[in-house]
């Protein structure tokens, strides 16, 4: 139970380098401003090893080879947001890790939206999510060559119906290999 | 006043038997306090029984617009078929501002109609015709009549011969089919574009009429097509890396404006139809879309986020130009300008949701029109009378369209599945 602020603590550090546009290689700017942050990071790579217990089998630093495709494949975000948030960290992870680890993998990260706003400026914010997901992988070492973005903004939900539980489910990235 | 109006449904020729699965019902959900009483008598038939009712399709379209009230069918209190047997200070006890009377003659391969529309007060014949037409299609005929009508009385072109173009959807996740229908303005006469298992939207029409621009993913990825509705044939015209969205054709048909983001954010662009060459309009790190041209072709209107929310910007073609142009709330998205250029019609988020709105380009004041939740893809007809959009109505999508002025309102429910991005035709003749 320890374990869940200093997951969090991690996944600010790590949002927070891949805004900055940084490697995962170290301090930033706003690293140091966050005070926090900065030793969130530090602590990052043991906590890390913690996280390989989950079902993603997620690991920071990628030691074992893995040539399945992670299960989860799907990450969902806030209303209005592209901002990937804390607790799908570890499953981008190990897409990163999988990409990394299997060169000739290729992925679609398909952007989509709630059914709220106008069709084509949803398939905009669409692809603007799928892109977060896209820079947060190149920041973790995939190559660009391997991932490609579409955007079905609206055009493709989840699940039916008005309500934040059928939105929230519409509201997500999906890696499809 | 709330009326519920469901057409019947006439008979249908046999080729029209396959085509009619998606054709979309009326109701009339708002009718205007200022609408003109006018009474519409059954068309007398100079042949047995007629295969629709033409003064009821005729009644049905004038209701539809807001702008005229017909006397139901119980109140005619004599069934005149032309001007000779009119008893004006009857129609007067009734209050009809208006009366039109006719008659359906079949002739070989058609039929011949004579119709007359008489002003009850000033006891004068304001119009007479003939018309005749060989393919017996007597709801063409009728709305031609409507047309007539609607602007003899309003001085404003009618808008009823006109066509829609809409998009269904059936089923959910991975089941999900997707088709591109065009009908008659009345919902009537659908006819499939297309079909496909992967998402159609943004249809939008040349101002000839005679295609349609729209994205679809059937590649895999979205693409933007032009099809040729007589022949079907058709073209991909872009399938860049990233979005390829919003088609808009400029007002000489020429040009089609588009949202591209091959080149990182999503801009405007403009195609030279002609040459294939293609212009980059904005450059901004933020969404730029939903382009729309002004009835001049000189500017353009699009949705940005470049302020930090969707709002109107209107860009200059000439100087690459762009000024916001509204103001009033943090959501206002896919502008569409009327035919006179004076107003836009958008998607306005207030506090009871996405809404239809209209803006006056005069004094920029904001002005919205419905009071549904979930609207969305305003299309302005021809004449600049309606607004057909999409919205909900229980868990359906469904097309609605009212009023210029929001006074009067009608929705388009569907037997089956959601119908949405509704695009209102040039007119066609």
């Amino acid at each position: 139970m320890q374990f869940k602020p200093y997951a969090k603590s991690l996944a600010v550090a790590l949002s927070l380098a891949v805004l900055a546009g940084c490697s995962s290689s170290g301090g930033t700017q706003d690293g140091s401003m966050e005070g926090g942050a900065g030793s969130g990071y530090g602590s990052a790579s043991g906590q890390g090893a913690g996280t390989s217990g989950q079902q993603s089998g997620s690991s920071m630093q990628g030691g074992s080879q893995d040539s399945r495709i992670p299960s989860e494949r799907t990450i969902y975000f806030d209303f209005d947001s592209d901002q990937i948030r804390s607790e799908f960290q570890s499953v981008l992870q190990s897409h990163a890790q999988y990409l990394r680890n299997n060169g000739n993998a290729t992925v679609v990260l398909e952007g989509h939206t709630d059914e709220r706003g106008t069709r084509e400026y949803n398939m905009a914010l669409g692809e603007r999510r799928a892109k977060s997901v896209e820079q947060f992988l190149s920041v973790q070492g995939v190559s660009p060559s391997q991932v490609e973005v579409v955007s079905y903004g609206e055009e493709r939900p989840a699940a039916r119906g008005q309500g934040e539980d059928a939105y929230a489910q519409n509201r997500r990235v999906v890696f499809s290999y | 006043m709330k009326r519920y109006l469901i057409l019947g449904i006439g008979a249908v020729l046999l080729w029209m038997a396959s085509a009619a699965q998606a054709d979309l019902t009326i109701e009339i959900t708002r009718g205007s306090d200022r609408a003109t009483p006018i009474a519409i008598v059954p068309f007398a038939s100079g042949g047995g029984a007629l295969p629709e009712d033409v003064a009821q399709v005729i009644s049905d379209d004038l209701e539809r617009s807001g702008q005229f009230d017909p006397l139901p069918r119980n109140a005619l209190i004599s069934q005149p078929s032309s001007s000779e047997g009119v008893n004006y200070r009857d129609w007067r006890a009734v209050d009809s501002d208006y009366l039109v009377v006719g008659e359906v003659t079949p002739e070989t391969g058609g039929y011949r109609i004579q119709y007359e529309l008489l002003d009850v007060y000033g006891e004068s014949r304001m119009l007479g015709e003939y018309l005749t037409n060989t393919t017996g299609d007597l709801r063409r005929m009728a709305h031609h009549i409507s047309d007539k009508i609607f602007e003899a009385i309003t001085g404003v072109r009618g808008a009823f011969s006109t066509s829609i173009a809409y998009v269904t959807a059936q089923g959910v996740g991975d089941d999900i089919r997707y088709a591109l229908y065009i009908a008659d303005a009345d919902g009537r006469n659908s006819q499939e574009i297309l079909s496909s298992g992967q998402p159609i939207l943004s249809p939008a029409w040349s101002p000839d009429g005679g295609k349609l621009a729209y994205v679809s993913f059937e590649s895999g990825r979205p693409a933007i097509y032009i099809q040729n509705l007589a022949s079907s044939q058709r073209v991909r015209v872009t399938s860049f890396e990233g979005l390829n969205g919003a088609p808009a054709w400029s007002p000489d048909g020429r040009q089609l404006a588009m949202t591209l983001s091959k080149d990182g954010q999503p801009e405007i662009y403009v195609l030279n139809i002609g040459d294939r060459s293609f212009t980059r309009l904005t450059n901004n790190s933020a969404i730029d879309t939903e382009p729309s041209w002004a009835p001049d072709g000189r500017s353009l209107v699009f949705t940005s986020d470049r302020s930090g929310g969707p709002q109107l910007y209107r860009l200059d073609i000439a100087s690459g130009q762009a000024e916001r142009i509204t103001f009033t709330g943090n959501y206002n998205a896919r502008g569409r300008y009327s035919p006179d250029g004076e107003s836009l019609f958008l998607i306005h988020r207030g506090s009871n949701g996405y809404q239809v709105a209209r803006q006056d380009l005069d004094t920029d004041r904001l002005v919205t029109l419905t009071d549904s939740r979930a609207d969305e893809s305003p299309s302005v007809a021809p004449n600049g009378s309606m607004v057909i959009f999409a919205t909900q109505q229980g868990s359906s999508g469904v097309l609605g369209a009212v009023s210029a002025d929001g006074r009067a309102s009608f929705r388009l429910p569907s037997a089956q599945g959601d119908v949405r991005e509704p695009a209102w035709s040039p007119f066609l003749n």
